[in-house]
């Protein structure tokens, strides 16, 4: 604000852009200053991965102007943004599995180097910010870390003025924060602008000096993230004071519902995590929480779990007292485990059904929606017209397609369908994923209510803040592996500690062994 | 103003059967205008083709003959297709259908009974299921892609039809020519209406129709089919085992194939001879997914091709139309309808001018 | 065996593994870029049917081998526009182009049928290619020392030029190519065109030195053997050369059985007949079972992409 007189680096008026049945900016205006780490911050939903990709020019705005250093300028591709010097850092990388570090970052350039030339360019930069990342290895063998410092390095060879971060701690332990906020402050000190997105509230208040806030699509406000509370800028963002979850104070948990005894399954594929010896127990009205860091594991143990991948040992898995470690996913129902995957379209439901036939998908069973193998429309109808008002969702009816759905209304169904049918012992994983705060504290809510009548249930995470308000106990699961439970009312579940646990840190030896390590 | 495609929010369910439609009649106007410019009689061919038969009641016979099979056999494809297992060997199994059929007539030659005609049906419906069996065990034991197996399968068939019509089978009384003997009157498929050509196969296709359009709304084996095709994950999810539906889905479309192909060797044909594959199984994909995918669409895209195989029989006559166009009639069809699916999943809108936005936009992938 | 035996064997061997060799080239390319075409038997028989035609109204061999590249990648464009622009189902769309393929080619190849084309002979001095030794090298059609100079072609442009990177990433990750500013459905334009070149040119082999005429379906499916010998060959051009003339020789058996009889009377020749066919199913079966989980084909095969604008 001293500095007027200095054009912006990157200033936004009017973006517009609407998709099919959304508007996903309306009116939006942003101004980033050189050498600023600027956050762009809102809930999922609220228009900033479209933003910054028109910023980038993967698509085009309908209306609304971009101006570069002071000059107005139209960005229609990727290419054009990297001959600006716009460089970003994708939340889905942009990588290719099955090939070389190094042709990753070749096919990221512009540049026309040699491979050589390119490799001594790689190792230049990883020195002078203290990465460490072998060149020749295949994509398909590195950690999510690993990967996201390609696309840093891929960034940073096109010397940028402008780096974009679309939430990129999302995949990293709290360690790793650290240490990708270090090369951040580095950049920015060197005169690089950043663009960092993101909704994790503390995450900006520690790193950013201005930030943006959207909510619906729309500008919302311009603040001092270091100046605010934590708690005004949720607000902000929400749009509303956040409402606390309710729940009865003393609870005291009934038996063993859910059993699980050194459960291991081999990896799928290639690309896959086996998963090793895996052990805990749930009770009657207890929240279990499963945190970790994406891809180590807790998609092979949903499916372990809900019974799409079975095990040899029918004694690894027990569903009040029943061993079901071989039974497939419709027994496994049968027997009162219900699931809910992370993937809503395709997985949980199929998005050009109709939301009764969704019905039928993993309620046939257990709700006589099937006699003789012939199915009862007027039973799915019913039970589907019970699921859209137990849980507000808001659909025409029960012969709406699931697909027609907004993100948070289909996940709201899909919760709807499993917990009406009152299972003993429902698995959910990434259960507010991409979800709106109405419908996430909806859904949060509806999974404390089902505990307290006695269910048990699991929680599979990655968002930390939302298990260590959701569950009564919490464990990390790393490479496949699962901690000890720990109670999270006996502050024995520190975040220190379980950010280390989700570094695949056990013990002080490897703590020590680690600061080793980053010395 | 500028037009511009944009998704619809749901597929449009008009559109889904207006397209069929559509490409019928854009083939005729199409192909009378290509064939026109290639030297030939483009409109006469098309009147011949499409429209002829329907006017001269006595070929309607004919279209129930040639429809029969082509329905049949594209029930069960759909039922596959449907599961996205894409069995593109029916011929195969027809061939191997009439086969058995036709081994169980041999080992009956000399005795009568009411029995003998259902044996060779079960025989036809079990030899198809055999031969669709393998591609089966191949895809879901061994992750084989079933398309090349079930097609290398076909071209399989047809030479064991060769070696035996040419070796063991050939008849002692065919002058060497190589036939097997005709099945007797309790091994022939009766005549459905006395006069006519229409046998008993005209009327079964409907019933398969039937029954298939029953089981794929209403019962757990269509539902299963149905979620497999489109979402094999939350298929797995809801607890239908993704072999188990490849096994169904390709026993499906070979049994129908195999019993269209019993029907036929003992029906129109008979007896065995080399000419007897007349591809009625490959033009089946094509009358599966113009009648898409549905047991009554089937039964109409059947009557249409049959038509189109008819009416190319009368223009040989009539004005000399080389019979192969008939094929580029046909796959000018199947063309314009996949090009249609496009408008089943887009529609045409109008954007305020200044944009410059091209065609197609997906959802925000603003969630994910 | 003799020498006597093998020469010849060889020498009816390589030329009959041409087509497919040339055919797989070009599938492979466009399975590289992420796109499925079944159509290749359709594309094959459209390039014969044009060289026949052509050979017979000009005798320009060149001019034969051009028009049916040009035809049969025309053919492929139409695959292309229904698959990439309007995103319709591969599988589907490539069994429409086989059977538009069978239907052109018969109807258009009716004035043409069973007339003699010329043979396009070995480029080289009568000397060397006649010669009872020295033909094993230089007695074979320029279409056949031109599908061996694109086994290595191939190979360098997919492992050492960037447009190959670019056309492998394609097909590996769609959504990131685009992310990273590659059209995604220009380079799988090309590639489908160019597996539609080479497929016309697989046919040409067919009336310029193995049948040598038009009849109706004359490649009598080796255009779905050539798309087996691409998963077969793990989506690599050398093994693609091993495996083609692994089909050469179970080819060349089926000759020698119609033949000769001899030693080949143990089978009925349907049975030698349907060996190609056998054999297909046999070396899918062989690759599936030592690939264990992973596979090597491209990540994005057969899916449609629709860039979100």
């Amino acid at each position: 604000m001293n500095n007027r007189a200095e054009p912006y680096r990157l200033e936004l008026t009017g973006i517009t852009k609407r998709f099919p049945g959304v508007l996903a900016n309306d009116n939006v205006s942003l101004h980033v200053k050189a050498g600023e780490i600027h956050a762009l911050l809102g809930e999922n939903g609220a228009g900033k991965s479209t933003l910054v990709k028109m910023i980038y020019g993967i698509m085009a705005p309908d209306a609304g102007a971009i101006e570069w250093d002071g000059a107005p300028i139209a960005i229609n591709n990727p290419r054009a943004a990297r001959r600006l010097g716009i460089g970003m850092v994708f939340q889905h990388f942009s990588l290719f599995e099955a090939m070389t570090v190094l042709e990753n970052i070749a096919l990221g350039l512009d540049a026309k180097l040699s491979p050589r030339e390119l490799e001594a360019r790689v190792r230049e930069v990883l020195k002078q910010y203290g990465l460490s990342l072998d060149p020749h290895r295949v994509v398909s063998t590195l950690s999510v870390g690993e990967r996201q410092r390609i696309e840093i390095v891929r960034a940073l060879l096109l010397n940028p003025k402008l780096l974009i971060m679309d939430e990129p701690t999302s995949v990293l332990t709290p360690q790793e924060v650290e240490q990708l906020f270090i090369v951040l402050r580095q950049l920015a000190k060197e005169g690089c602008s950043i663009l960092y997105i993101s909704h994790k509230l503390h995450e900006i208040k520690a790193l950013c000096e201005t930030a943006t806030i959207l909510r619906g699509g729309r500008f919302v406000a311009e603040c001092d993230p270091r100046r605010e509370t934590s708690k005004s800028m949720a607000e902000l963002m929400i749009g509303a004071s956040l409402k606390e979850i309710q729940r009865s104070p003393g609870r005291h948990f009934g038996e063993a519902k859910l059993v699980v005894r050194r459960l291991s399954v081999p990896a799928a594929g290639h690309f896959d995590i086996p998963l090793r010896d895996i052990g805990f127990t749930v009770r009657a009205g207890e929240i279990f929480g499963i945190a970790g860091v994406a891809g180590n594991g807790q998609n092979a143990l949903l499916l372990a779990l809900s019974g799409e991948v079975t095990s040899p040992d029918s004694g690894a898995i027990a569903v009040d007292g029943a061993r079901v470690g071989r039974l497939g996913a419709k027994a496994r129902r049968l027997k009162g485990m219900a699931s809910v995957p992370e993937e809503r379209n395709g997985h949980a439901a199929v998005p050009e059904f109709t939301l009764a036939d969704n019905s039928i998908l993993t309620a046939r069973d257990r709700l006589g929606m099937v006699i003789t193998g012939l199915i009862r429309p007027g039973v799915a109808r019913a039970y589907t017209g019970k699921v859209i008002d137990a849980f507000s969702v808001k659909a025409l009816g029960a012969g709406s397609t699931a697909g027609s759905l907004s993100g948070g209304n289909l996940q709201k169904y899909i919760m709807g369908r499993e917990i009406l049918q009152r299972p003993s012992v429902l698995v959910v994983s990434q259960p507010t994923w991409g979800v709106d705060a109405g419908a996430a504290a909806a859904i949060h809510q509806a999974l404390i209510d089902l505990a307290a009548a006695g269910s048990a249930i699991v929680v599979i995470s990655q968002d930390l803040d939302e298990l260590l308000s959701l569950c009564d106990t919490i464990a990390v699961i790393n490479e496949g592996r699962l901690s000890p439970a720990m109670a999270v009312a006996d502050a024995d579940a520190d975040i220190e500690k379980i950010g280390l646990l989700m570094g695949g840190i056990h013990g002080e030896s490897h703590l020590a062994a680690e600061a080793a390590h980053a010395a | 103003m500028r037009l511009k495609f944009e998704k619809r929010p749901e597929a449009s369910t008009a559109m889904l059967y207006l397209t069929p439609v559509a490409a019928v009649l854009i083939t005729m106007a199409l192909g009378g205008v290509v064939f026109s410019l290639i030297g030939f009689d483009g409109f006469g061919a098309v009147r011949e083709i499409f429209i002829s038969p329907l006017v001269n009641a006595y070929k309607w016979q004919d279209l129930a003959v040639k429809a029969a099979p082509l329905v049949i056999i594209a029930v069960g494809l759909s039922i596959g297709y449907r599961a996205n297992v894409w069995n593109i060997g029916a011929e195969g199994q027809y061939i191997v259908g009439a086969l058995a059929g036709t081994g169980v007539a041999l080992l009956t030659h000399q005795m009568s009974g009411f029995w003998i005609l259902p044996a060779m049906m079960l025989a036809g419906v079990l030899g198809g299921m055999a031969w669709a069996s393998i591609p089966a065990f191949l895809r879901t034991r061994l992750q084989v892609n079933e398309i090349l197996t079930t097609l290398m399968l076909t071209y399989v068939a047809v030479y064991i039809l060769n070696y035996l019509v040419f070796g063991p089978w050939k008849s002692p009384t065919s002058f060497g020519q190589p036939q097997t003997v005709l099945f007797s009157p309790s091994q022939s498929l009766p005549y459905l209406i006395a006069g006519t050509v229409v046998r008993w196969n005209a009327l079964i296709a409907v019933v398969v129709v039937l029954v298939a359009w029953f089981v794929m709304t209403r019962s757990v084996f269509g539902f299963q089919i149905r979620v497999v095709g489109s979402a094999p994950q939350a298929a797995r999810h809801g607890g239908f085992s993704a072999d188990r539906t490849v096994w169904l889905a390709l026993l499906a479309g070979g049994g129908l194939a195999g019993f269209a192909g019993i029907l036929e060797a003992a029906g129109p044909f008979g007896h065995l001879i080399p000419q007897f594959p007349t591809n009625y199984g490959f033009t089946a994909i094509i009358v599966a997914f113009l009648g898409r995918l549905h047991p009554v669409g089937i039964l109409i895209a059947g009557l249409v091709l049959a038509l189109t195989f008819v009416g190319g029989e009368m223009a040989q006559t009539t004005i000399a139309l080389p019979f192969p166009a008939v094929g580029v009639f046909q796959a000018m069809m199947l063309f314009l309808l996949l090009a249609g699916d496009f408008f089943v999943r887009y529609r045409l809108v109008r954007v305020k001018p200044k944009s410059e936005t091209a065609p197609a936009a997906e959802t925000s992938t603003e969630a994910a | 065996m003799s020498v006597d035996l093998i020469i010849p064997i060889i020498m009816t061997l390589i030329p009959a593994a041409t087509p497919i060799l040339l055919a797989a080239q070009g599938e492979l390319v466009a399975e590289k870029s992420g796109v499925l075409n079944l159509g290749i038997e359709g594309m094959m028989l459209t390039g014969a049917v044009i060289t026949a035609a052509v050979m017979l109204i000009t005798g320009n061999v060149w001019l034969a081998i051009l028009c049916a590249a040009l035809a049969a990648s025309t053919a492929a464009l139409i695959f292309g526009f229904l698959t990439l622009s309007l995103s319709a189902n591969q599988v589907a769309t490539g069994l429409a182009l086989t059977i538009l393929g069978t239907g052109f080619s018969a109807l258009f190849g009716q004035p043409f049928t069973g007339k003699a084309v010329p043979l396009f002979k070995s480029p080289f001095p009568a000397e060397l290619a006649a010669d009872p030794f020295w033909r094993l090298f230089f007695g074979y059609s320029p279409l056949v020392y031109f599908s061996l100079a694109m086994v290595v072609l191939i190979w360098w442009f997919l492992q050492r030029t960037r447009p190959g990177l670019i056309l492998r990433a394609v097909g590996e990750s769609d959504i990131s190519a685009h992310s990273i500013g590659y059209s995604v459905i220009g380079v799988r334009y090309l590639a489908v065109a160019f597996g539609g070149a080479m497929a016309g040119i697989a046919g040409a082999c067919y009336p310029l030195m193995l049948t040598p005429q038009w009849v109706e379906r004359l490649t009598s499916g080796r255009g779905w053997i050539a798309l087996a010998l691409v998963v077969f060959a793990a989506w690599r051009p050398f093994r693609l050369l091993a495996g083609a003339y692994f089909f050469g020789l179970v080819m060349t058996l089926e000759v020698y059985a119609k033949a000769s009889g001899g030693g080949f009377r143990i089978l009925p020749s349907e049975a030698w007949a349907a060996l190609p066919y056998l054999a297909t199913i046999l070396v899918l079966v062989l690759i599936s079972m030592r690939r264990s989980g992973s596979t090597s084909a491209p990540a994005c095969l057969g899916k449609p992409f629709i860039p979100a604008t």
